[in-house]
């Protein structure tokens, strides 16, 4: 009988050597006369046990990591195709308890499937969202993401739906749906793990986004930092249009839908949406003044609908289950689940889907289990380079969007950056402006000229130059960069840095 | 340095844009074509893209100058981009990049004395709980970085001397 073991291909667990382990398994295994079948799976997103190797038993998949080339040997010894134990036995994968207490909803699939098996995908509830979808009217596909609650998981939580609806009542000869995978928040790997291991998931969301806006073009727009994501969307792209699932007669609907997929070229602000927009029409990527919104005046000037990738591949259940499924899960005004993503300095670090309303100590001590090198937790960056830092007395603040705005920060992408006590914060605040000068696409003034000057007057205040005149200059300086600034590139920037500042005003010397 | 024939990069631009430049909001693709081609923009195709795609020279040029991954040198025989995002600084990137610095003998944005290997930044490779992280030759990722770690690849990719 054919044994299943199951290899992520995943680009973290590849970071980490898993075509090593795969090739060396099957040596071992034709050395041994076994039969096995190597399966590249998506990861499971437990990234401390990655390279994880899994092995199809009765009772369920056994988990085995981390798992390095040297250990294979032993692993047949141990009988681990017959889920024997061995020092790196997880056990059954489903009960590992950074798995089990999830709630995964837009990542049902991932680490379970082959990316890039339609076969594995539809047997996995794949195109059931898309199936409804083409059965129902425009209007009434919207009104199911309205409904559902869902808000823009890039990070600005803009609802959905009510972006949908605006293009959708727009009049023009043509309408784009853009994905904006341009994931360039440090702590964050969510888009890029449904990029790389569940690739149908989003094009099954931008499908359905283009039936029901009306939109027969879309493009997804991937950072090149992420090789890996590019060349499995490529691929995916061209998996589905041959099965009928993209392209001129969508399951034989009549209904007509084209995918490209374009290539980012390392600037920041591109994650911007208008920024991003510019750079796809092939121009610099500098940021456009709003009004007029991208759902009116969008790409080559169209009305457009563009979301993250979180939400676009979030759409597919909310269309096969329905709105209220997904509105069930989470508190207030978050609906749903966000994928929070544990990074830096974590034991545990890795992918945690579940609903909103749970709080960040929690998803770091429960879920993370405190930092890898176990020194004392003490700031932690939530939701990307514009993220506030959040300090000690803060981490029982629930995780949901009007709870963290109302404290200074925000949920963002749903990046959780730990770090231990050796941080020091005044070093942070300073990489922030120094990262903003970088990355600032120079079209408006505050954030241009703001991050160079912020760096100065850190720099000033740390060498202990006129404290007070340089904390009160600092403040000034943020509030102008929070209340000029033609985007989140400048206008957030201040979050990391003023947050630091108030929580850890030690590390500048005051 | 693997710097192309100049006719042979011609005719290569030539094919490129053909292929690429009726598609819409061409330049990137375009640049892109190129530079995986050629390892660079080379300044002499400016006025040539400029012209299939109806911009001005200081429009291509603005694009290209723009963005951080597009060379308008020759590159290195390899490229080694280190994380310096904050995930990686919680885990020591910043010591790393000291160490990487000694091995190299070279300092950011700087490369070998031998031309073998550049070492250039690179902000956030999504592998943000198992850094710090390197990507090398735009193409193959490390995690879990430490100097034994660093001491292979280099080795693997030539060397510093």
């Amino acid at each position: 009988m054919t044994i299943s073991v199951y290899i992520p291909c995943d680009s973290t667990a590849l970071a980490l050597g898993a075509d090593q382990v795969a090739a060396t398994i099957a040596a071992e295994a034709i050395k041994h006369h076994l039969d096995i079948k190597i399966i590249r799976n998506g990861s499971r997103g437990m990234f401390w046990l990655e390279p994880l190797v899994e092995v199809a038993t009765p009772d369920g998949r056994v988990a085995y990591g981390p798992v390095k080339p040297a250990d294979v040997a032993s692993l047949f010894d141990a009988d681990f195709l017959a889920g024997k134990s061995h020092k790196l036995a997880q056990g059954l994968t489903e009960n590992i308890p950074f798995l089990k207490n999830q709630e995964r909803l837009t990542f049902a699939r991932v680490g379970i499937t082959d990316p890039l098996s339609l076969d594995d995908y539809i047997a996995h509830d794949g195109f059931k969202g898309l199936q409804r979808a083409i059965t129902l009217t425009a209007p009434d596909i919207v009104k199911e993401v309205l409904d559902s609650g869902l808000r823009g998981r890039g990070g600005a939580a803009f609802p959905t739906g009510i972006k949908w609806k605006t293009v959708l009542d727009a009049q023009a000869d043509q309408k784009y749906i853009v994905c904006n995978a341009d994931e360039g928040d440090s702590g964050t790997f969510s888009d890029r793990m449904i990029m790389e291991d569940d690739p149908l998931t989003l094009i099954e969301g931008m499908t359905i986004a283009g039936i029901a806006v009306g939109a027969d073009q879309g493009y997804v727009y991937i950072r090149s930092e992420y090789p890996h994501a590019i060349a499995t969307m490529r691929k995916a792209v061209d998996i589905a249009e041959a099965a009928g699932y993209l392209g001129d007669d969508i399951l034989k609907s009549g209904k007509r839908f084209k995918l490209h997929i374009r290539e980012g070229a390392g600037a920041y602000v591109c994650g911007e949406e208008t920024a991003l927009l510019e750079s796809l029409e092939g121009k610099r990527g500098v940021v456009r003044a709003k009004p007029p919104l991208p759902a009116i005046h969008g790409l080559f000037g169209k009305p457009t609908v563009i979301n993250n990738v979180i939400s676009l591949a979030t759409v597919p259940i909310i269309l096969a289950k329905g709105a209220a499924y997904y509105q069930n899960y989470g508190v207030g005004r978050s609906r749903g689940t966000l994928p929070f993503q544990l990074a830096g300095n974590i034991r545990h670090g890795g992918l945690v889907e579940k609903a909103f309303g749970l709080t960040l100590r929690t998803l770091v001590e429960d879920f993370g289990g405190g930092t890898e090198n176990g020194r004392p937790m003490r700031a932690i960056q939530v939701g990307g380079p514009l993220g506030a830092w959040v300090s000690q007395s803060q981490f029982d603040t629930e995780l949901d969007y009007e709870a963290f705005a109302a404290m200074g920060a925000v949920l963002g992408h749903g990046g959780v950056v730990v770090c231990d006590d050796t941080i020091n914060m005044a070093s942070m605040a300073r990489y922030a402006m120094a990262f903003c000068a970088l990355e600032s696409c120079g079209k408006c003034t505050p954030c241009r000229i703001g991050s160079t000057r912020g760096v100065e007057v850190i720099d000033r205040l740390v060498n202990g130059e006129n404290k007070l005149e340089q904390q009160a200059l600092l403040t000034d300086l943020c509030d102008t960069m929070v209340a000029g600034s033609l985007c989140a590139m400048g206008g957030m920037t201040p979050y990391p840095v003023m947050s630091a500042l108030k929580q850890f005003p030690e590390d500048f010397g005051l | 340095m693997n710097k192309p024939n100049e006719l042979t990069a011609e005719a290569t631009i030539q094919a490129l844009i053909h292929a690429h430049q009726d598609e819409p909001g061409a330049l990137l693709p375009l640049l892109h074509a190129i530079q995986d081609a050629l390892g660079y923009i080379p300044e002499t195709s400016l006025a040539v893209i400029g012209k299939a795609l109806n911009l001005s020279r200081a429009e291509v040029y603005g694009v290209v100058s723009y963005y951080h991954h597009f060379r308008q040198a020759p590159p290195a025989k390899h490229t080694l981009q280190v994380c310096c995002a904050e995930a990686c600084q919680a885990r020591g990137a910043n010591q790393l990049i000291d160490q990487i610095e000694r091995k190299l003998g070279c300092k950011m944005h700087g490369q070998t004395t031998n031309g073998n290997i550049a070492l250039e930044p690179i902000y956030c490779l999504g592998q943000c709980a198992v850094g710090p992280n390197i990507l090398v030759d735009e193409t193959i990722l490390h995690a879990r970085l430490d100097e034994s770690v660093i001491d292979q690849v280099v080795d693997a990719l030539g060397g510093a001397k």
